[in-house]
């Protein structure tokens, strides 16, 4: 039987004349991209640029303030509690990205093995990640405590220390202690991402290896590392943003201190902005943070399509 | 089971069946919400006080009772003294937040913009209770509005151990001269329990540390004019110096980056024999005498004394934290607030509180200085006259928005941090000077 298609008549509606546009791939990319948009406007974009408003003017708490050019960023020029911020952060990124790399490569290395309760370990690794930041800090800024340290109690009843170490009242000590907590906080997602990066490496690849007499450091160097690299780069750039934008972490543990030798870029512009009211100061010491994280994200994202093309 | 009353059912019922006839019309037309939902509340923002009971007093008493009297309700929220800048820079930024909100010292300049001037309510306090002094004065009004409501002052003297300074040969009382004190102290460390004093980013015990003992040795922020930094003279310079030797020979070198607790819980685990502070170790102490002892097993209560801080070439200073309180402008409850405010101001009210504190806080009017608390026990007669006393940071300018700009980003305590930790005086104190210049410049 020949079946003849009613215009109009399937499904017992007429499409609506917008739904049709639709059907134009461009105006259907358009609709499902809006509400993204959208959100990134409202809550990154609109930040960003009332951040860079508040930069260029004299704003403090309660005084809109007027336009004063690039005064600012003139100001912090000359402000060495802002260079030792800058000095802190790179130097809090870098140390911190080498050792989350190295521990949660290892970890993943091991957690790759197949050994009995390998679920379980592999829930506990992720504690460190799960527990929220400033609750874990906490427990750390007690274990660092000037007077109550237990790490200090351990070390003199063990009879390695006959004084007290100040772990956050001396400067470098004290940037010593808060790189240990992030590392301590950090390595379970380098760990559980590069395991997942580690699981789709065909363990035949490896087996051949063996086969043809390759030792195991040879078989990491010139088999799992290589086919390990793009992941490892997309979890570096995450951790290297997240790290360089850090501010729970330090604040709980050192509040910047002492006398402002742990600041960090977002722990500096907060007690400016928000502790003294000097919002537009605040404001730029956070935005002179972008031009830098910038340059690191165009770098590793240039260094992953290399690898990826490779 | 509740079972519910005829009555309300159809009281309920007829308001319910108020709204539903007018309707959102109705609402609209009169203009006014609806008469239930009309209660007023107060939003109270404070710091967790130093004496828990009094944030207990609050909380079961005074709170409700001011709730029933005034008809509305009030939202009492308490958070660190350290958070309460944070907290009123969001609010203000943000258009919302508490109705009112405690200032420390002479952050009410950083927010003059954005309160209600309280002159009336001030004024008239002033006259019931024989005047505001003029330290707390100066922190609240800027000669021209009362930014902000006096509340107290919670004295800073140092809390010592009787025996233990008497062991290092202060057998006189309290050492009288700074040079006296660092004698007593390196003998107090030899002995294994220093002087314990904060040089970090702590509201309380940093600055009320750190200013004075400047002044005393004739050191200052500013000239009388207010805007001509004095800091980089030669008097400060010897005060940092004397102060790096101080705190090597004297002090636990853990205590650099304390806040305005840690002092607090090593004094009371019998780590350090002396630190300035507020009356809260004592009242600790003294609240649980089993739980604190001497190594000899008697009350720790016992064996504190307080002592304002010693003298130096210039003279013998305090400053101590002063509280008060703003009213926001962005509040939609102003009235109600001023209200409440005026009750918890009417003695009776206050008394409550002031006696609960037991001498850790002094009021900042003079009628105050009589009540009999301060005959009940010698140990917090000290703290009587801190009100009194105090010297306004900014000195010798007035503690106005600069002022407490640099105190915010606590200037003069990093000089002597920065020293401590190995900067030569003259660099230390070269830099607060620049630091002060940006301020006092702009």
């Amino acid at each position: 039987m020949a079946v003849t298609a009613v215009p109009g008549m399937v499904g017992g509606r007429q499409p609506l004349p917008w739904m049709r546009k639709l059907e134009d791939e461009r105006w259907l990319a358009f609709t499902l991209l809006l509400p993204t948009a959208i959100l990134l406007g409202l809550f990154i974009a609109y930040p960003f640029v009332e951040g860079i408003f508040l930069a260029l003017s004299d704003a403090r708490v309660g005084d809109p303030g007027h336009f004063v050019g690039l005064k600012n960023f003139a100001k912090l020029w000359d402000d060495s509690i802002f260079w030792t911020s800058v000095w802190n952060t790179f130097w809090y990124t870098a140390v911190t990205t080498v050792f989350k790399l190295a521990l949660g490569l290892w970890l993943a290395m091991l957690l790759n093995r197949h050994f009995r309760g390998k679920a379980i370990v592999r829930a506990f690794i992720l504690l460190p990640f799960i527990i929220p930041t400033v609750l874990s800090t906490f427990a750390w800024k007690w274990m660092f405590d000037p007077t109550f340290s237990v790490i200090n109690w351990t070390l003199f009843n063990l009879g390695f220390i006959k004084a007290r170490i100040n772990w956050l009242g001396d400067p470098s000590l004290a940037m010593t202690s808060i790189i240990v907590v992030n590392i301590w906080r950090g390595v379970p997602f380098f760990a559980i991402s590069l395991l997942a990066g580690l699981q789709t490496i065909s363990p035949e690849l490896n087996e051949a290896a063996a086969i043809d007499g390759a030792r195991p450091w040879a078989r990491f160097w010139l088999i799992t590392w290589p086919l390990l690299l793009p992941v490892t780069m997309v979890v570096m750039l995450f951790s290297v943003i997240q790290t360089f934008a850090d501010f729970q972490l330090v604040y709980v543990m050192t509040g910047g201190g002492p006398a402002n030798a742990t600041h960090l870029f977002a722990t500096y512009a907060y007690q400016i902005g928000i502790g003294t009211g000097l919002l537009s100061q605040g404001a730029a010491v956070s935005l002179a943070m972008f031009p830098f994280l910038f340059l690191i994200v165009v770098i590793q994202l240039l260094y992953i399509r290399r690898v990826e093309v490779r | 089971m509740l079972k519910p009353k005829r009555r309300s059912v159809i009281k309920l019922a007829g308001s319910a069946a108020a709204v539903a006839s007018t309707g959102m019309a109705g609402i609209l037309a009169s203009g006014r919400t609806p008469a239930y939902a009309q209660q007023k509340t107060v939003h109270w923002l404070r710091w967790v006080d130093f004496v828990p009971a009094s944030d207990q007093l609050w909380r079961k008493e005074l709170v409700p009772q001011a709730e029933k009297e005034l008809g509305m309700k009030i939202n009492i929220e308490t958070v660190n003294g350290n958070d309460l800048q944070p907290r009123t820079t969001a609010a203000i930024q943000s258009g919302s937040g508490p109705d009112l909100i405690m200032a420390f010292n002479n952050t009410t300049y950083i927010y003059a913009n954005s309160v209600v001037d309280l002159t009336d309510l001030a004024e008239d306090l002033s006259k019931r209770e024989g005047g505001i002094f003029k330290y707390c004065r100066s922190f609240c009004s800027d000669g021209k509005i009362f930014m902000s409501m006096p509340w107290a002052v919670p004295g800073a003297m140092i809390s010592y151990r009787k025996s233990w300074l008497e062991e290092a040969g202060a057998t006189n009382g309290f050492p009288k001269t700074w040079q006296e004190y660092r004698t007593v102290g390196k003998k107090l460390k030899a002995a294994g329990h220093p002087i314990g004093q904060t040089l970090g980013h702590t509201f309380g015990d940093a600055p009320t540390f750190t200013y004075p003992y400047m002044w005393s040795w004739g050191g200052k922020e500013v000239e009388q004019d207010g805007k001509t930094v004095a800091i980089n003279s030669k008097e400060t310079i010897e005060s940092v110096k004397f102060m790096t030797d101080f705190w090597k020979e004297a002090h636990d070198e853990g205590a650099l980056a304390w806040d305005d607790t840690n002092n607090n819980r090593a004094f009371l685990s019998g780590t350090i024999s002396a630190t300035l502070n507020g009356a809260s170790i004592y009242i600790e102490a003294s609240r649980k005498p089993d739980t604190y002892q001497t190594e000899k097993g008697k009350p720790m209560k016992d064996d504190i004394q307080h002592s304002p801080l010693p003298a130096g070439p210039a003279g013998q200073f305090g400053m101590h934290l002063m509280q008060s309180t703003m009213l926001m402008k962005y509040s939609k409850n102003q009235d109600a607030a001023k209200q409440f405010l005026k009750w918890v101001h009417t003695e009776k009210n206050y008394e409550k509180w002031f006696l609960s504190q037991k001498g850790y806080s002094t009021p900042c009017t003079a009628k105050w200085e009589e009540h009999p608390l301060w005959k009940q026990d010698p140990v917090m007669a000290p703290f009587k006259v801190a009100a009194r006393l105090g010297q306004a940071p900014g000195f010798a300018g007035l503690p106005n928005q600069k002022a407490a700009e640099a105190l915010s980003k606590y200037i003069v305590t990093d000089m002597y941090a920065k020293a401590v930790q190995g900067m030569p005086a003259e660099e230390s104190v070269k830099w607060a000077e620049s630091e002060l210049k940006k301020i006092y410049s702009a």
